[in-house]
């Protein structure tokens, strides 16, 4: 490093007053230290990436194609994955079905965090009889373990919702169920943080301060307490996503999730539970996308954690 | 001159787990257009608590307005829906609060904050706004405003956010601004600052301002008429001349005891005033002030004496004259 030889008696004004940073750019700052947090986001584009970018180099209608003839090969030069039970490119499926995996992950997400908000700020804002209300519907959904109920529901829901064409291409109608149930089976979590967090933010004097000047109710809530509130909602997200990713695959595994032909990665593994010892390449590439999706995610949101906590003041 | 606001024995009291807390017990008072009203007592007297009151922002429950009226401008405040008080609020009655630090909102630039009730109440659009939110900024002497105003509230000090919350109450031009302690939490020579603000602000907008304070040193400087209160009572009301020359009131006449003088001399120590403020949550019966009152005879513990005409626009509530310290 050169030595810097200015003196700061020959700093000008300007030079001293750097312009002060945001709460993001200071999030950023912490963030980048985080070194497993940033291998996340790394892996997590490289994996987008890979699904979305991987449609330009293999076509669906490739990755449905079955060769009955060649079933079950293992990785070779010309099907880089290998085949699975009938006969199908495993590189493309994964390809393929990552981009409905990681779809079904951040919709649902989105599903979730929409509820969440909607139910934790009225709770939380309004109190009294409402918020007894939708807490207690919140603590009912909350004490029945999820998995039963994500199974349940896509049992019931299962095959009710007619095939969607979107963009040309044709999806399983229980894309939309599962994205639904996931949706609406995680809310509560969040929907708790909200609460808390604007059960002691509408204490706040800025919130008196807004309603002296003639604020309604709807912009308290969405524009002056909910920015409060952005830092564990983004964190409590993030981490969903993985969570949902993974709720996709148990249920594609037990059979009741997306429906064959549109490949997920968790109705991929359900179709190689049969050869788990004989063809491991058939569990071993779509188990492997779905751990490295998961981890990443986890990595990242534990930055955000780091890196948005108001009480972690170290840059 | 014609009364803005007249108020009207004004009753709010508090359902808390201890009981019922009696904050405002019954009170009147008018403020006239363009007229500074100084409402002084010492905390929890229920200063704050009935000038919300008028406002709607006592949270009910726990709050609850019992009974009076608040006829503002010919409407009575009480029974404004939520929706006609809300475009009251800020528009026509605007109101700035004690603790700048904490009355602005950390996450949104000032800028945000300024141009909200422009938009709401007058319709601006955002355009409009933004370039009054710079006007208004530099009205209360903020420099470099056109670039201050995409600050956030933590790059401004105590006196210059208290400066943004007087731009905002300020924005649509009220005929009423509610200063609740608004120096309380600034240092001296701030403090004068923002009275002289006030003021200024005041004169050319002719806009009646109610002064909350507990400062009898700022009351002479910036109000035209005092309100004294004890205990959620008026117990006196004079201009502020009347006030300070011939207190009608024993508590008023204690608290003007305690103010520190430049004139007094060294080794004269403050005088305070013994014992504490009633119990809020006992039903009031007879004068509050009087287990701390000097004048204090039966009379006053078995009934509390009405506000009564001790001269010219005076009014005073004790049965005894704190001058001479016989009945009146």
């Amino acid at each position: 490093m050169t030595a810097q030889t200015t003196s700061i008696t020959q700093l000008s004004a300007d030079d001293l007053t750097a312009p002060p940073l945001s709460l993001w750019q200071l999030a950023w700052l912490r963030f980048r230290r985080h070194k497993l947090a940033v291998f996340g986001c790394v892996t997590l584009v490289l994996l987008l990436l890979y699904s979305f970018g991987g449609a330009f180099v293999r076509t669906e209608a490739y990755a449905n194609f079955n060769d009955t003839s060649r079933r079950l090969e293992p990785p070779s030069s010309e099907h880089l994955f290998g085949t699975d039970s009938i006969g199908r490119d495993i590189l493309a499926r994964t390809i393929y079905g990552g981009q409905i995996s990681l779809f079904i992950g951040f919709v649902a997400v989105f599903i979730e965090t929409i509820l969440g908000i909607l139910v934790g700020a009225l709770a939380g804002y309004y109190g009294g009889k409402l918020d007894a209300f939708l807490m207690r519907i919140a603590e009912a959904l909350l004490s029945i373990p999820t998995i039963l109920l994500l199974l349940v529901m896509a049992k019931f829901f299962g095959g009710k919702i007619p095939e969607i064409h979107i963009a040309g291409r044709t999806f399983s109608g229980s894309v939309i169920v599962i994205i639904a149930i996931i949706g609406a089976t995680s809310w509560m979590y969040l929907a708790r943080i909200v609460r808390a967090e604007f059960l002691s933010l509408k204490e706040n004097e800025f919130i008196l301060a807004a309603r002296a000047t003639g604020t309604s109710n709807f912009q308290i809530i969405f524009y002056h307490i909910l920015p409060n509130t952005f830092a564990p909602i983004i964190v409590s997200s993030t981490l969903s996503v993985a969570n949902a990713i993974l709720a996709e695959a148990y249920i594609s595994f037990l059979g009741l999730g997306v429906q064959p032909p549109t490949a997920t990665w968790g109705n991929m593994l359900e179709s190689s539970a049969k050869y788990l010892d004989s063809a491991p390449w058939l569990w071993f590439f779509p188990g492997m996308l779905i751990l490295l999706t998961v981890l990443s995610i986890n990595f990242i949101g534990d930055g955000m954690r780091d890196a948005l906590d108001p009480r972690s003041r170290a840059i | 001159m014609t009364s803005l606001l007249q108020v009207s024995g004004l009753r709010t009291r508090f359902h808390t787990p201890e009981g019922i807390v009696h904050a405002v017990n019954g009170i009147s008072f008018h403020v006239n257009e363009g007229e500074t009203v100084a409402v002084v007592g010492e905390s929890g007297c229920g200063k704050s608590v009935s000038m919300m009151s008028l406002l709607g922002l006592i949270p009910t429950p726990p709050g609850e307005i019992v009974s009076g009226t608040a006829v503002f401008r010919g409407n009575d405040l009480f029974k404004k829906s939520e929706k006609e008080l809300e475009d009251t609020r800020g528009r026509e009655i605007a109101m700035i609060f004690q603790d700048p630090m904490t009355s602005l909102n950390p996450v949104l630039t000032v800028e945000r904050q300024l141009i909200e009730s422009l938009r709401v109440h007058l319709g601006f659009t955002k355009e409009q706004a933004q370039t009054r939110a710079v006007e208004l900024l530099e009205q209360v002497g903020i420099p470099d405003a056109k670039r201050r105003v995409k600050d956030y509230p933590h790059q401004f000090s105590g006196g210059m956010r208290q400066r943004v919350m007087i731009a905002m109450s300020l924005s649509c031009a009220p005929s009423l601004l509610i200063a609740d302690e608004p120096t309380t939490a600034l240092d001296v020579t701030i403090q004068a600052q923002i009275v002289e603000l006030v003021t200024r602000i005041r004169d050319s907008l002719h806009t009646a301002v109610i002064w909350i304070t507990h400062d009898l040193g700022v009351v002479a400087g910036i109000a035209d008429r005092v309100i004294v209160m004890y205990a959620g009572f008026i117990v006196e009301e004079a201009n502020v001349d009347d006030l300070y020359d011939s207190p009608g009131h024993p508590y008023t006449v204690s608290l003007l005891a305690a103010l520190p003088r430049v004139d007094r001399r060294r080794d004269q120590r403050l005088k305070s005033i013994p014992g504490a403020p009633p119990n809020m949550l006992i039903e009031p019966r007879g004068c509050p002030f009087a287990p701390r009152c000097e004048f204090a005879l039966e009379k006053c513990r078995q009934k509390n004496p009405l506000l009564t005409q001790v001269g010219p626009n005076h009014t005073a509530a004790c049965w005894v004259n704190p001058k001479t310290g016989a009945l009146r």
